[in-house]
C-alpha cells in the first residue's frame, strides 16, 4: 500500500467518514481513496473548491463532534493555517495531513521536512499548538493516524500528520487494525457539539471571539494547561542503538531511515553511533534528549531543511553539546554515504 | 387575556448591540419567526460571520458557530454534510459574503448545497466603522472612498442576486428590504421560503435584504431608510431571481 493510501483507509477504519480537499503534490492519492471509498460507505468525500473552504468544511463537521479530514502539502496548508488557527480558537478536534514539499512560494513537489518550525510552533495567528507526528514508515502512516484523532479528541485539539513526500509515495506492506470505529459513536460524549438542541438544552456556541481581554486570557491559559498535560504524557519516541553511544543522530521521516543505513555502516567501522527519532514533533520529547546528553559527546540532526529540529534538539539539551547537522533540501535527499560521511566527521 | 405579539421563541433574552436605528434587528427576528413557524429550532445550527453580526452566536437560540471571515458557507457545508437532516443558515454582511467569502458563496450556491444564506447588504463595512464594500455605490463616501466611490478606480458594485441566478443550482433567491412596513412583510415572507425550501430539500437558498447603517451612512434612521428607496433600490432590485419551490 502507498503511504498516503494507508493514511486514507486507517482514517476510515478510525471512524472518520467526512474528507474535505483541494488537490495538490504529492498528496493526492488521499483524496483519490476517499473519492473512491467514501460514497460506498455512507461517507463524505467533497473537493472544495479552494483549502481555505476545505479546512472551514473540517472546522464546520467537527463543530458537529464528527471526525472530520483534509489533507494538503505546504503551499496548501499555508492556505489552511487561517482556518487551523480557527480550530485551535474554538477547541476542536480534527486531523490534518501535510505530505511536505519544498519551499518557499511554490517550491517544487519532491520530498522535503522544511514545514517544521510552521507546524510545530502553531500554524496560523495567535497562541496555540497543534499535536504534530511524524511517521517514518507506511505502517507508521497508518497507525499515527488512529493516534492523531485519539489524541485530537483527548484534548479537543487539532492533530496534523506530518510526512515528507517520501513517506507519502513509498510503498510497503502494512497490518490495519481489523476493529472499525463505528462512526456514530464518535460524537457521543461531546456535550459541546453543535448538532441541534432538540429544545432540549441551552444551545451550544462554537466559538473563539471574546472580546473581554480577561476571559481571553483565560482560555489561552486553560489551553496551556492542557498542552501542559499534553508535553508530559504524550511525548514518543524511538531510541536506536543508543546504550552505548557516544553520537546520537537525531532524524525523522525519510532521513530517519538513510539515517539508521548509515549508523549500520559507522557501527562496523567501530564508532559508536545510535539515534533517536522523535515521534511527536510538539510535543517535542524533550526527556530522551535530556538523558542522552548526559554520556553522549555530540548531536546529529538529518534534516531536509536548514536546519528546524536542530534548534529544538539545541533547546531539550540546553545546549550542552555540540548539534550538528547533515542536511538537503529542496527536494534532495542525503544518501546514505552523505550521512556516514557526516557521522565520521562528528566522530573524530 | 389572548397574547397576539410577542417576541420569536428563537431569539435568547441577549440585548441586541447593534446601533440605533440598524435593521439587523429587524432581520434577526424574521429569521426567528422563520424558524419558529416552522418548528425547528431544536433542530436548527446557525453560523454567524465576522462583521456586525458577529454575535448573532448569542442572540439565537438554536445551536450557533462563530466562522471566519467569508468561510461561513464552507462551515455550512461541513455541518450540512454531517447533519444532512438538520436545517443550516448562515447570516453575513457584504464585506463577507461578497468580497472575502465570495468564493465560497459562489462555489456554495453552484454545489446547490442544501443550506439558506441571509444575506445583509448595506454597502459599508460596519462593524470596522465604514469602510467601502463591494456593494457600495459609485460616488458614495466611505472612510476608505473619501472622494465617492470612483468606478474608474475603484469598480462598481456587484449585484449578488443577478450573479447567482446565473447559476443553475440554487433553489431560491430573493432580493428583499426591511425599509418600511411593506417591505418587511415581503422580507418575512421570503425568508420564511427560504427556509422552507431548504427544509423541503430543495437546495440552495438566498434571501438579501438590502439594509441600513445609519451610523456609518451618516445619516438618521429614517433618512437612511429614505435613502435605501432613493439609491440602493434603483441599482438592486427588488424581487425574486429563482424560485424552484
Amino acid at each position: 500500500m502507498k503511504g498516503n493510501e494507508a493514511i486514507a483507509e486507517s482514517a476510515i477504519r478510525c471512524g472518520c467518514r467526512h474528507y474535505f480537499g483541494y488537490p495538490i503534490t504529492p498528496q493526492t492519492e488521499i483524496a483519490a481513496y476517499m473519492a473512491k471509498r467514501m460514497p460506498k460507505i455512507g461517507g463524505t468525500f467533497l473537493q472544495a473548491e479552494s483549502e481555505i473552504a476545505a479546512i472551514n468544511m473540517v472546522y464546520g463537521c467537527a463543530s458537529t463532534g464528527r471526525r472530520a479530514m483534509t489533507s494538503s502539502s505546504s503551499p496548501g496548508i499555508s492556505l489552511k493555517a487561517e482556518g487551523i488557527s480557527y480550530l485551535a480558537g474554538a477547541d476542536l478536534p480534527a486531523l490534518i495531513v501535510n505530505v511536505q514539499r519544498g519551499g518557499p512560494g511554490l517550491g517544487g513537489i519532491q520530498p522535503s521536512q522544511s514545514d517544521y518550525f510552521f507546524m510545530t510552533r502553531g500554524p496560523g495567528h495567535g497562541d496555540f499548538h497543534i499535536i504534530v507526528l511524524a511517521p517514518a514508515t507506511v505502517q507508521e502512516m497508518a497507525d499515527l493516524t488512529r493516534l492523531a484523532f485519539e489524541l485530537a479528541d483527548k484534548y479537543r485539539m487539532p492533530a496534523m500528520l506530518l510526512a515528507d513526500g517520501t513517506m507519502g509515495q513509498m510503498m510497503e506492506p502494512v497490518a490495519l487494525p481489523e476493529e472499525q470505529i463505528d462512526p456514530e459513536t464518535i460524537p457521543v460524549g461531546k456535550p459541546w457539539a453543535t448538532r441541534g438542541t432538540g429544545l432540549k438544552r441551552e444551545h451550544n456556541i462554537v466559538n473563539s471571539l471574546y472580546l473581554k481581554p480577561d476571559e481571553l486570557e483565560k482560555t489561552n491559559i486553560e489551553r496551556f494547561a492542557r498542552y501542559e498535560r499534553l508535553e508530559k504524557e504524550e511525548c514518543r519516541w524511538e531510541e536506536y542503538l543508543m546504550d552505548d553511544a557516544e553520537i546520537c543522530v537525531v532524524s525523522v521521516g525519510i532521513t530517519a531511515r538513510v539515517s539508521k543505513n548509515a549508523i549500520v555502516e559507522a557501527r562496523r567501522e567501530g564508532i559508536k553511533v545510535g539515534m533517536i527519532r522523535p515521534i511527536t514533533l510538539y510535543p517535542f520529547p524533550k526527556a530522551p534528549f535530556a538523558k542522552a546528553a548526559e554520556k553522549v559527546r555530540r548531536f546529529l540532526t538529518v534534516e531536509l531543511n536548514m536546519g528546524q529540529m536542530n534548534e529544538d534538539v539545541k533547546l531539550a539539551i540546553n545546549c550542552s553539546r555540540p548539534v550538528g547537522m547533515c542536511n538537503r533540501v529542496g527536494g534532495m535527499i542525503p544518501s546514505t554515504d552523505e550521512v556516514l560521511a557526516a557521522i565520521r566527521k562528528e566522530a573524530k | 387575556m389572548a397574547i397576539v405579539f410577542q417576541k420569536p421563541k428563537a431569539l435568547t433574552d441577549v440585548p441586541l448591540h447593534y446601533c440605533p436605528g440598524c435593521t439587523h434587528g429587524i432581520i434577526h427576528r424574521l429569521v426567528a419567526e422563520a424558524i419558529d413557524e416552522l418548528g425547528v429550532e431544536g433542530r436548527t445550527i446557525g453560523i454567524a460571520p465576522v462583521g456586525c453580526s458577529v454575535m448573532a452566536y448569542d442572540y439565537f437560540r438554536c445551536d450557533m458557530i462563530e466562522a471566519s471571515h467569508g468561510r461561513a458557507p464552507a462551515v455550512a457545508t461541513g455541518v450540512k454534510r454531517s447533519l444532512p437532516d438538520r436545517i443550516v443558515f448562515t447570516y453575513q454582511g457584504d464585506g463577507d459574503l461578497a468580497s472575502i467569502g465570495l468564493c465560497e458563496t459562489v462555489s456554495t450556491a453552484c454545489r446547490g448545497e442544501n443550506v439558506t444564506i441571509i444575506f445583509i447588504n448595506n454597502a459599508i463595512y460596519g462593524m470596522t466603522g465604514g469602510q467601502m464594500a463591494p456593494t457600495s455605490l459609485v460616488g458614495q463616501v466611505t472612510q476608505t472612498s473619501p472622494y465617492g466611490r470612483d468606478a474608474a478606480t475603484q469598480g462598481l458594485p456587484i449585484r449578488i442576486c443577478e450573479l447567482l441566478a446565473s447559476l443553475e443550482a440554487p433553489a431560491f433567491l430573493e432580493r428583499v428590504a426591511v425599509n418600511g412596513v411593506a417591505n418587511v412583510r415581503k422580507a418575512k415572507k421570503a425568508i420564511f421560503n427560504a427556509f422552507k425550501c431548504q427544509v423541503e430539500g430543495k437546495g440552495f437558498s438566498l434571501v438579501e435584504v438590502v439594509s441600513t447603517c445609519p451610523t456609518n451612512w451618516g445619516l438618521t434612521p429614517q433618512k437612511a431608510c429614505e435613502w435605501v428607496n432613493e439609491k440602493m433600490i434603483p441599482f438592486y432590485p427588488l424581487g425574486n431571481y429563482r424560485n424552484k419551490m
